[in-house]
């Protein structure tokens, strides 16, 4: 079976294009492949991840130019027809000001950009993503963000709870929801959302930086291999 | 006809403005007592060309609404007067 071709997005400014190209290497029957801003075509890519960094230096709001640059229009309309998209970090924020996923993210509410490894509760397995993972598991992404307060109407919230897409969430080294253990404000402590097919999945945290013990965790390998089956 | 446009975008009330919060201390320890209610927010102005007020109006309208201003976070209100006026 030839390998699944996954579409990495670049954008001027992306700076974890390389670390999600490697992770999308590592993953077995999976293959990145790059997709410039520019570009109006797909290149017959199967799923797509949307790499954190500071598209278009963060101006105006973090994703708010991105998400009106040539290959969103056709991210868009991939994600619309169901195709998988993950979306990491400033890839999460370009996915929320595309509307694909509900919310916003605000500026962290301590102000501080916070840089350090963070425990995660997976919360809801219903989406590919999670799929290889077990509900409730607690596993650790590296974060590395300013503006990663997730805000949502009540309303929001509550349809995002009740559908289970409320994919990760911020938690302590015992697996708890505290004010402590969310590191930037975020409502309800989210980390990561899905869409209402879960096949969109945004997440602040970067599971492309947990691939290797090497680095402290490998927890990151399941969304990958998530988004490769999906794909598939 | 050329309009000047000020558009003013601001959290939506009850946002927390950690920014906001962050000068109010600093203006605090400045020695400013009774400063309250500082919020930081961004003053786009540009030039549009067009005909009639109205029809501007629309667009500045939808310009807003569309990248300017994230409405889920934030509100925006616009001002306009012929340029050179």
């Amino acid at each position: 079976m030839s390998p699944v071709p996954i579409g990495v997005v670049r954008f001027p400014g992306t700076n974890c294009d390389q670390d999600v190209f490697d992770a999308v290497a590592a993953t077995a029957g999976a293959q990145p492949v790059w997709l410039w801003h520019k570009e109006t075509g797909l290149r017959g890519v199967r799923g797509i991840v949307l790499a954190g960094g500071f598209s278009y230096g963060d101006y105006l709001r973090a994703g708010a130019i991105a998400r009106f640059s040539p290959i969103m229009e056709r991210v868009i309309a991939f994600a619309k027809s169901g195709g998988p998209v993950l979306g990491i970090c400033n890839g999460f924020q370009i996915l929320a000001e595309a509307g694909l996923l509900p919310g916003a993210l605000m500026r962290n509410d301590r102000l501080t950009f916070v840089c350090r490894d963070q425990p995660l509760r997976v919360d809801s397995v219903r989406s590919p993503f999670t799929a290889s993972f077990r509900p409730g598991e607690i596993v650790r992404f590296p974060i590395a963000h300013g503006e990663g307060n997730y805000v949502a109407d009540d309303e929001t919230l509550d349809r995002l709870e009740t559908a289970g897409r409320v994919v990760f969430r911020y938690v302590d080294e015992d697996g708890r929801v505290t004010a402590a253990a969310n590191p930037n404000g975020s409502a309800r402590s989210i980390a990561g959302i899905a869409s209402e097919n879960g096949m969109v999945l945004g997440l602040m945290p970067h599971p492309d930086r947990a691939m290797s013990l090497l680095v402290g965790s490998e927890d990151g390998r399941g969304v990958f291999r998530g988004l490769m089956e999906a794909a598939a | 006809m050329t309009s000047r446009v000020e558009v003013f975008v601001q959290l939506k009330e009850g946002m927390l403005d950690p920014q906001g919060k962050t000068l109010e201390h600093a203006l605090e320890s400045l020695g400013y007592a009774g400063v309250d209610g500082v919020r930081v927010g961004k003053w786009i102005t540009f030039e549009v060309q067009g005909e009639g007020r109205e029809a501007i109006e629309r667009q500045v309208d939808e310009m807003c609404g569309r990248l300017l201003a994230n409405t889920v976070i934030e509100r925006y209100t616009f001002t306009m007067r012929e340029a050179g006026a």
